[in-house]
């Protein structure tokens, strides 16, 4: 067959075989195409077969799956049909991959000279003298600084914005004609992401690339692709422009993941997609999204829709593609505010002059470095927390928000300071000497439920700890409360059985909602709880803890480094730099100007799925390995840095005078009125 | 580095030192002592004990004798056998010296041949290659000793009689002389170090061959072997290290079993005949020589990993 596109993939499914001899597809018909120099925008939650799709592009599939029918052309090569030998010149060369995870897709023994100088070796016949100067070439293209030094580190040396800029680079060493891009920029800090997608738009653009590009941010799409496909539940509903997409979508599927996501000019909280997407095998009659759909009706439950072309040349798979202004005007939910909180002036948690450091301070340590210890990893922070408030800290990753939460929580010892819990008890540093009483009063959800919650213990275990060492529960007391707790995260009776594998992520991060509620905590310190969701899942979590703070009048702390998700959910607002506090206010006050620098960089670099904003790049995404001994701890980067005063000085408490921004206080050697 | 290095030489002295006090003072609350044992029946005899106990310095307190049994220990000397007339450093140098050879022999075959087995098994997971050579694997695993080498001696020995079932060579013997006697010990040995190690190079390298540089590696366009000896093994088998030493440890410590069983005159057997001659002061230098190469063994696995794998290097070198 010989198409015009560059990338040609029909009817393409791909599945495996299961444990009972059934086939199971992963990928149901999907078609897609990509002509030269395009850039296309793949969509949808995890679980999709996105990721699947991309890899099927190069003809490679993961272990256990594989084509079942339909063909995948590229540059008019049947990808399907080629040997070992042929595909290996095409991989990393033509047609070269960005995966997701660089720090993990970077093999850890070797230099990251030695594994570009690999790619060279196998997509282009320079000869050896050149190498050199050729990988150095490359590194500099994806803007990292200082290559000649860098060629001789290993992948764990970097920062993961830089892995990723070297996961870049060994791509680009094949002078690829097209790159496939498995959600590049997930799981990286805000600036770092703006940085990459520039770099990517700019190298797409200047070598004319053609580009898949797989994510589940409809904001990074919004900046680098052309056209976006949105695959539900292994089948393509919808392929149109992206920018069509993004102001007005037609299928209700993409119109539910983009109210879902949390913007920085939005009072609501976002509205959650309800219910989950079937599972790969699972029966499906009718419209695979029937069972999340407002629109659905008889119709849509019995006969599947097909993809139709519509005038406006967008393709959509839905019946009812024409009644989605109904979704927007007569939303079945109503979008949720922020819960209002009770102003009761009084102090649950305060922090005092804290500072914390991992520097060790062993004899031997001590005995055989003279060099002086490094400044504290976190410093002077003092913040009171009102009960029933909830206080965002946002940050990149290293400003110590993390670090802060684990200190309250007991987890690790501060160098200084103190924690005074109800303005009168002094919390004591180590989580094992505190009484119960204290214990029940803070509790703690973790970033990754997989992680936190124990693999090999059923729900009911799992809520029945706190509730048998706080309250001495058993027996049906125990069994009813956990049911409670169950249906307050909006989980059945019959959730108690299962292991955490039984469970999707979202439904694992509910449980470990519960588990924190079953100890009735004062506080509920939350550490970056959706970071590992997906954006539907997300918002869905954050309506449950915005409902249960109305409910009981909990008190959180949340911990962040998405700073629309945290605009959403707080009170006030504390901006962390390098573990110094920067600016802290009423969340409105502090997405508003005056704004410290820091502050200014991030909002700058927030991507909105909005095709007519751009990110602003003030600043540059390096890492920072410790803080300034002395001075603003923005100092290095700051693009408004005014001198040596900002090197020497320690920035001064700038309070806002307006009366509706009170507490908003900016840490910043600049006026007030000039920081706009 | 060098301050890791130095922690690391340092506990691994503080270990050995605690291990010679534990069995110094384990032999001390033995009931009776060299003496005893040496006279026999005529320990009743008050007056012999009294000289032979003088005779040996069994009346000064034994935090006195430790220190002089610990300070000479240092020197390579080890003090008397309870007969008085032989030198243990003597008795024991021939006796390492035959466990090493043994040792040596069995990681010189077994090694090798884990290390390859492992890696076909784990490339070629769940297909032929790998269920018959994990099958024996845990053959090898699971049948004891005593009973494998009885089965060798039976085939070899007795129903072919290719090779000597059983050593005859003295402890003081040249190495030369041990073979071919020692070729069937070594080959049982091997056989079970070579299951233990397999099996953990086998899930490494699934492990490794499932992660996203491998994957990443071959989606670069690398060409399998390439990948598997480049980006696949090295990483594979730094975890097969510890294993490794731990094993070495364990041959090096005296295989008594098979020692027993092939009348190879090893630190195992001696360990044996010392415990039933109820030959206290030989017990005792047996036992700290074998924690001292425990110690060794594992200081130097943990070096290895650390200049292997360049995660652990580099942390102790940017500092």
């Amino acid at each position: 067959m010989s198409s015009s596109s560059f990338i040609d993939i029909q009817n393409l499914s791909v599945g495996y075989t299961s444990r009972s001899q059934k086939i199971i597809k992963v990928l149901r018909d999907v078609s897609l195409t990509i002509n030269r120099g395009e850039s296309v925008g793949l969509v949808g939650e995890s679980g999709s077969g996105k990721s699947t799709l991309a890899l099927a592009a190069m003809g490679y599939f993961k272990r256990g799956l594989r084509a079942l029918n339909g063909s995948v052309h590229f540059n008019n090569i049947n990808m399907l049909g080629l040997d070992h030998d042929e595909l290996q010149k095409i991989r990393g060369g033509n047609l070269a991959l960005i995966p997701q995870n660089s720090g993990q897709s970077l093999t850890p023994t070797m230099r990251i000279g030695r594994q570009i100088a690999e790619a060279l070796r196998l997509h282009s016949d320079l000869s050896q003298t050149a190498f050199d100067d050729r990988i150095i070439e490359i590194l500099s293209q994806v803007r990292l600084p200082n290559p000649a030094a860098l060629i001789n580190r290993y992948p764990h040396e970097l920062s993961g914005g830089q892995q990723q800029r070297v996961a870049i680079a060994m791509a680009l060493a094949g002078q690829p004609d097209a790159l496939l891009l498995d959600e590049p920029t997930t799981g990286l800090d805000v600036t770092t992401q703006a940085h990459i997608l520039e770099l990517l738009r700019d190298l797409a653009r200047d070598r004319n690339m053609a580009m898949l590009y797989v994510s589940h941010d409809l904001g990074a799409i919004s900046r680098v692709c052309d056209n976006v496909v949105v695959m539900y539940a292994g089948e393509v509903v919808l392929t149109g422009s992206s920018r069509q997409t993004l102001l007005a979508p037609k299928h209700p599927y993409a119109h539910g993941l983009l109210t879902s996501i949390p913007r920085l000019k939005q009072k609501e909280l976002p509205v959650a997609l309800d219910g989950r997407p079937p599972m790969p095998g699972e029966a499906i009659t009718g419209c695979a999204f029937a069972d999340r759909c407002a629109l659905a009706d008889d119709q849509c439950r019995t006969t599947s829709p097909p993809l139709t072309r519509l005038e406006s040349a967008e393709s959509i798979r839905c019946f009812h593609h024409d009644k989605i202004d109904q979704l927007a005007t007569s939303s079945q939910k109503v979008k949720q505010r922020k819960a209002a909180r009770k102003d009761t002036g009084e102090t649950t948690l305060g922090l005092e002059d804290l500072a914390i450091t991992y520097a060790k301070s062993g004899f031997l340590t001590q005995f055989l470095s003279n060099s002086p210890p490094p400044p504290a990893t976190v410093d002077n922070i003092n913040i009171n927390i009102e009960k029933g408030e909830t206080l965002g800290l946002v940050g990149e990753s290293g400003s110590g928000k993390s670090t802060i939460l684990k200190t309250i929580a007991g987890l690790i010892s501060p160098k200084n300071g103190g924690i005074i819990l109800n303005q009168d008890t002094k919390l004591t540093a180590k989580v094992e000497d505190r009484p119960s009483m204290n214990l029940r009063q803070i509790q703690m959800i973790f970033q990754n439920p997989d992680d936190s919650l124990n693999p090999r213990h059923t729900v009911a275990q799992i809520l029945a700890q706190p509730l048998r060492l706080y309250f001495q529960l058993s027996g049906k007391d125990l069994h009813d409360r956990s049911v409670k707790l169950l249906e307050q995260v909006r989980l059945g009776e019959h959730y108690l059985s299962r292991l955490p594998s039984q469970l999707s992520g979202g439904e694992k991060q509910r449980v470990a909602i519960a588990r924190a509620f079953a100890a009735e905590p004062e506080i509920v310190l939350c550490d970056e709880v959706t970071s590992a969701l997906d954006v539907s899942v997300q918002a869905a979590v954050l309506d449950l803890l915005n409902v249960l703070k109305k409910e009981r009048g909990t008190t959180y702390i949340f911990v962040s480094h998405d700073l629309a998700v945290v605009k959403a959910i707080s009170d006030r607002v504390a901006v962390l730099y390098q573990g110094r506090l920067c600016e802290i206010g009423p969340s409105d006050a502090v997405y508003q100007a005056p704004f410290h620098p820091y502050t200014d960089v991030l909002l700058g670099a927030v991507l909105e799925p909005d095709p007519d904003t751009a990110p602003t790049l003030s600043a540059d995404d390096v890492v920072e390995l410790s803080p300034p001994a002395k001075g603003c701890p923005f100092q290095r980067r700051c693009p408004k840095k005014l001198g040596e005063i900002c090197e020497n000085q320690t920035p001064p408490a700038q309070t806002s005078i307006q009366a509706s921004n009170q507490g908003h206080v900016i840490h910043c050697h600049i006026p007030l009125k000039e920081l706009h | 580095m060098i301050v890791m290095l130095m922690r690391r030489i340092l506990l691994g002295f503080i270990t050995v030192c605690l291990v010679s006090i534990i069995i110094f003072s384990g032999i001390e609350m033995l009931p009776g002592d060299a003496c005893t044992q040496y006279l026999g029946e005529y320990q009743a005899d008050k007056e012999l004990l009294e000289q032979c106990r003088k005779d040996l310095d069994l009346n000064r307190p034994a935090h006195e004798r430790f220190r002089e049994w610990a300070g000479g220990a240092m020197t390579g000397d080890l003090g008397m056998a309870v007969d008085g007339k032989t030198k243990i450093s003597t008795i024991v140098g021939d006796r390492v010296k035959n466990s090493l050879l043994l040792a040596f022999c069995a990681m010189l075959v077994g090694i090798p041949l884990a290390l390859i087995l492992g890696i076909i098994t784990g490339l070629w997971r769940d297909r032929m290659p790998d269920l018959v050579i994990s099958t024996l694997a845990i053959f090898a695993m699971t049948i004891p000793e005593f009973v494998s080498a009885t089965l060798l001696i039976l085939v070899f020995s007795i129903w072919l009689g290719w090779l000597p079932g059983i050593v005859l060579t003295s402890a003081s013997a040249p190495i030369s002389e041990f073979f071919p006697e020692i070729l069937l010990p070594v080959i049982v040995l091997s056989l079970v170090m070579c299951a233990h190690i397999m099996r953990m190079v086998r899930s490494s390298v699934i492990d490794v061959m499932s992660s996203d540089y491998v994957q990443m590696a071959t989606l670069k366009g690398v060409p399998y072997w390439q990948m598997v000896f480049r980006h696949a093994l090295p990483n594979a088998l730094l975890p097969a290290i510890n294993v490794v030493a731990l094993t070495i440890a364990w041959l090096l410590g005296g295989v008594v079993v098979i020692e027993v069983v092939f009348n190879y005159p090893g630190l195992g057997r001696l360990m044996i005949d010392a415990i039933s001659d109820r030959d206290l002061p030989v017990v005792q230098s047996i036992a700290l020589i074998v924690a001292s190469i425990y110690v060794c063994v594992n200081l130097a696995a943990d070096l290895l990993t650390m200049l292997a794998n360049p995660k652990l290097r580099t942390v102790y070198t940017r500092k």
